[in-house]
């Protein structure tokens, strides 16, 4: 029989409680259960960024955490920071260098960029190979990553 | 005629292009930044089943019994389905083309009946009220198999010893001979003969999003609507109804957001027809949704050619003549509709393509295997053709002691030369190799990179330079596959309309997967009203609203759609002006439409806004004299008839630096200078040379479908197949030559496969430059630490 737990937790600033079954992953739960489509599902298996959304403060895989795992937590995606404007100086600067093509890795990208940008101390300059690396994570096959690198430089380098 | 007539590239004359030419960012990008995309498995429905697929587990095995006892019982299971029940519903295929002669595949099935031919292959479909719960039901069906002989390896399908399907004699699906005669004599001329045999890896497009398809069967009126990840709406609504049996007009096909395609979105996959058959067998909609390890398993692979290529040339340089012996392996069944005969007969069609010589000889061999299907995907035979092209001229310019960027400059055909016929038999419009080698070494500062790599040299840092010259087929006109009886339209429709407020609505057949398609159309719509950008808003990729069309393939979209969005702007600009001299009471010829106006065309003076137009226009028609009837709806259609494609050229250049204790190969920077005609929008257009260059630099480092003896993928994951990520790319540098086809008004040529025609064969020769003092040598894709240090005999 299917095991399910009771969570309660805050996504985009809203409690959410339900019953879970205990082996959904997180990802699975905010689109199947909550609507929130936003998040993509890219790989299931950890590798292409595509799902990752925010708890507690940390950009995480939703699909290498379980729904249950974020009792107690709050969970951010691209629906809510979205509306909150946090992302907005990004989704400007990626709209202007086109840092996108599909649009289906975009949700993800921008997660680890503003990750990116909220651990950067302001006024220091990143390199270009420092943006790179930290979003290596975040595949894009339709880029070739260089507008998305140009976009998250001139948002954090003050270019803009 | 009025300069809104002329051609975009009218000689002499200055024509306003508006919007064309101006790097816009596009509009419909803000929805997908801020997630607010529709993609497929986004949608919701009530009363949705979801499809999931009991999988062939080995390479070629005979079903001997399916047992779903198990799996009908399971929690949330809606039905079980084999084979014959399928094909009650959805008839077979076989994907053949009448003018790729000789070519034969058996046919197949939405699920495989009695045999299974490659692991992965659908042998059972799950319907279940939720996705998990249909993957669980997929877990208990039970099967009895009987392994059958399997052939993995291309070299021995053809020789055919164990031949894959009874009803053939032998493994061939397809195979060609071109001889333009005298090669022999004109090998028998050269000072040099070079011969060298390249392997190309298989790969696969690995779209971030799934295939996808949720089919929603209306019993009521017979009628399905398919919401569908695809990059040809219209053929696939003729798919459907033909092989469903339901009247094409019952047939909509809606494309909304869709995750990447790269020619993976264009073909017919088995589980999407049983998918679409599902809906109608259980008169509710079905989704299904590949997952990433399916994705691997079954969408079309691509590329796996042995290549042995021979040139012969003069002491001078001068190219005499061109040897090809092509053998690619597609897997079991030659796909649907397009053939898997195309990138083959691609490969001998473009191989010397950028050169002058006059004497080319070609056989090529299209073989069965029992591994995934391959078919086009982005580029299609152009990688293989520019690499083994490339990688061969370079070769010989090293054992002539010649410049590679001399060498070419000495056989690229010449700026003046065309029209020009190949040897090949294609032809080409007009190229501009000449123009686009002489700005590549410009903008790469190449005497000076040179310098700099053999400074670096005398230090042991091995750095080299690979060029790459190409030509690509685009725009296609009917000759690609409509003359082979293919169902699928080389032309593109249009449909603009002025609304009342001075809006303008753009439906157009070709379809967006996040090239700029509408961002595009928008720009050139604009320009020809004569209307504001944010007045325009465009509609793509619905069956049931836009004219019918081909959709995007084969770098088609801006060219093909692009001109019938022209054409279309025009024509509506003729009818609103038309209006404007029945309102105004005005000559027609005094006016024209300038930012939202009528105006006055000599002096410029407003003289009626486009919305007041349209007010009286829809609202108040009974002011207008009782003759007169507006049309502010205007349909053109564009087909390129003139030649078979508008080929476009460019040349790319690689700068890496080789590790010779590792074997790594980092890129450092990377060139394009592409003539893609009138450039409609620069940032998109470099965006797509730079995304397509990075899937090619993918081909060339990274990725290769790995299979067992036993036809077992090796590695169909994303940890273990390599994609490039953004830490090991390099920035890319675009340039442009623009010299418009005349065959259009608006004179683009395709320009999406470009980047990853060139950027392998650029890798290849960069690696073995920078290899060139050890003597050493890559010529397998991908070239991966292992085979350098192989080459430097290290390993």
């Amino acid at each position: 029989m299917e095991h399910f737990v009771e969570a309660t937790l805050t996504v985009n600033g809203n409690p959410v409680r339900r019953r879970i079954a205990a082996r959904v992953h997180l990802i699975d739960f905010l689109r199947e259960e909550l609507g929130l489509t936003g998040s993509h599902l890219g790989c299931e298996h950890g590798v292409c960024g595509a799902c990752t959304v925010r708890v507690n403060g940390q950009i995480v895989r939703g699909c290498l955490m379980l729904a249950v795992q974020a009792d107690g937590c709050t969970v951010e995606t691209i629906e809510g920071l979205s509306d909150s404007k946090e992302l907005g100086s990004l989704q400007k600067a990626f709209h202007e260098h086109n840092a996108l093509q599909c649009g289906f890795c975009t949700p993800g990208m921008l997660m680890a960029a503003q990750d990116l940008l909220n651990s950067s101390s302001k006024g220091s300059k990143i390199t270009r190979e420092k943006i790179r690396t930290h979003i290596s994570g975040n595949y894009c096959r339709c880029t070739g990553y260089q507008a998305i690198v140009d976009a998250i430089e001139e948002v954090i380098n003050g270019k803009g | 005629m009025a300069k809104a007539e002329l051609p975009l590239h009218a000689p002499g004359t200055q024509i306003d292009k508006g919007y064309i030419g101006q790097s816009v960012p596009r509009p419909n990008a803000q929805r997908l930044l801020q997630g607010r995309g529709a993609f497929t498995d986004d949608l919701r429905f009530p009363r949705l089943a979801h499809a999931a697929f009991f999988r062939s587990p080995y390479a070629h095995a005979r079903i001997k019994k399916l047992d779903f006892s198990k799996a009908l019982t399971a929690e949330g299971v809606i039905g079980v389905f084999d084979g014959r029940a399928v094909a009650e519903y959805c008839t077979p295929w076989v994907a053949v083309l009448a003018h790729l002669k000789g070519i034969k595949s058996p046919e197949q099935h939405a699920i495989a009946i009695e045999r299974a031919c490659w692991q992965g292959e659908p042998v059972a479909a799950v319907v279940a009220e939720s996705r998990t719960q249909a993957e669980d039901a997929c877990a208990l069906v039970e099967a009895e198999w009987e392994e059958l002989p399997v052939v993995v390896d291309m070299e021995e399908s053809l020789k055919g010893k164990t031949v894959i399907h009874p009803e053939f004699q032998d493994n061939i699906c397809f195979k060609r001979e071109h001889d333009t005669g005298g090669v022999d004599e004109a090998f028998g001329s050269a000072d040099l003969v070079v011969e060298d045999t390249f392997h190309f890896g298989r790969h696969t497009g690995v779209c971030l999003e799934g295939r996808a398809i949720l089919a929603d069967y209306n019993a009521g009126e017979h009628s399905l609507t398919v919401y569908h990840a695809t990059q040809a709406p219209h053929m696939m609504q003729d798919i459907f109804s033909r092989h469903l049996n339901i009247p094409e007009a019952n047939v909509r096909v809606i494309a909304k957001d869709i995750g990447g395609a790269f020619g993976i979105k264009v073909h017919v996959y088995p589980d999407e027809m049983a998918t679409a058959a599902l809906s109608v067998m259980l008169r509710r909609p079905v989704k299904f949704v590949a997952d990433r390890l399916e994705s691997f398993l079954s969408d079309i692979h691509a590329r796996e050619h042995r290549v042995k290529v021979k040139l012969g040339v003069k002491k001078t340089g001068d190219i005499v003549a061109f040897e090809l012996d092509d053998l690619t392996a597609i897997g079991p069944y030659s796909v649907y509709p397009r053939t898997s005969g195309i990138e083959g007969n691609q490969v001998v069609n473009l191989t010397g393509g950028p050169y002058k010589h006059q004497k080319y000889r070609a056989k090529m061999h299209v073989v069965f295997t029992n591994k995934n299907v391959t078919c086009q995907y982005r580029a299609v035979g152009h990688p293989i053709a520019v690499a083994l092209t490339e990688g061969i001229v370079d070769l010989a310019a090293q054992k002539l002691g010649m410049d590679p960027a001399e060498f070419r400059r000495k056989n690229l055909i010449p700026d003046d030369a065309y029209p020009y016929t190949f040897p090949s038999g294609i032809k080409f419009e007009q190229l501009s190799h000449h123009k686009a080698l002489d700005l590549l070494l410009k903008v790469m500062d190449y005497r000076a990179l040179r310098e700099e790599q053999s400074r670096l040299r005398k230090q042991s840092v091995y750095r080299g330079i690979g060029l790459a010259a190409m030509i690509e087929v685009t725009n296609p006109s009917p000759a690609f596959y409509g003359v082979g009886g293919a169902r699928i339209s080389a032309q593109d429709g249009a449909t603009l309309r002025l609304e009342p407020t001075g809006m303008l609505t753009v439906l157009c057949s070709v379809t967006e997967q996040g090239q700029g398609t509408e961002a595009v159309f928008a720009q050139i719509a604009a320009s020809a009203v004569g209307v504001s950008l944010e007045k325009v808003k465009v509609i793509t990729g619905d069956t049931g609203v836009t004219p019918y069309g081909g959709g995007t393939w084969a770098s088609r979209g801006a060219g093909i759609g692009g001109e019938a969005v022209l054409q279309a702007g025009r024509a509506l600009r003729n009818n609103i002006l038309e209006v404007a001299a029945k309102v105004l009471n005005a000559d027609r010829a005094e006016l024209d439409i300038l930012n939202n106006e009528v105006v006055n065309k000599l002096t410029l003076e407003s003289k009626v806004p486009l919305g007041e137009l349209g007010r009286i226009a829809y609202f108040r028609p009974d002011t207008l004299p009782i003759d007169f009837q507006s049309e502010l709806t205007v349909t053109r259609h564009y087909t390129p008839r003139q030649y078979g494609f508008t080929f476009t050229n460019g040349i790319q250049a690689s700068y890496v630096e080789v590790d010779t204790d590792t074997g790594f190969v980092k890129l450092l920077k990377h060139w394009c200078v592409e003539d893609s005609g009138t450039v409609i929008n620069p940032m998109l257009v470099d965006e797509q040379i730079r995304g397509g260059i990075v899937q090619g630099i993918g081909a060339a480092l990274y990725e290769e479908c790995l299979y067992s003896p036993e036809g077992q993928l090796l590695n169909g994951n994303m940890a273990d197949y390599l994609v490039p990520m953004s830490g090991e790319m390099p920035d890319i540098v675009c340039a442009h030559i623009e010299t418009p086809t005349k065959q259009s008004q608006l004179g683009a040529k395709g320009v999406g496969e470009a980047g990853t025609a060139g950027a392998p064969g650029a890798v290849m020769n960069a690696v073995n430059d920078a290899l060139a003092p050890f003597g050493a040598r890559v010529t397998a894709m991908p070239f991966t630490p292992e085979r350098v240090l192989q080459a430097l005999k290290k390993v």
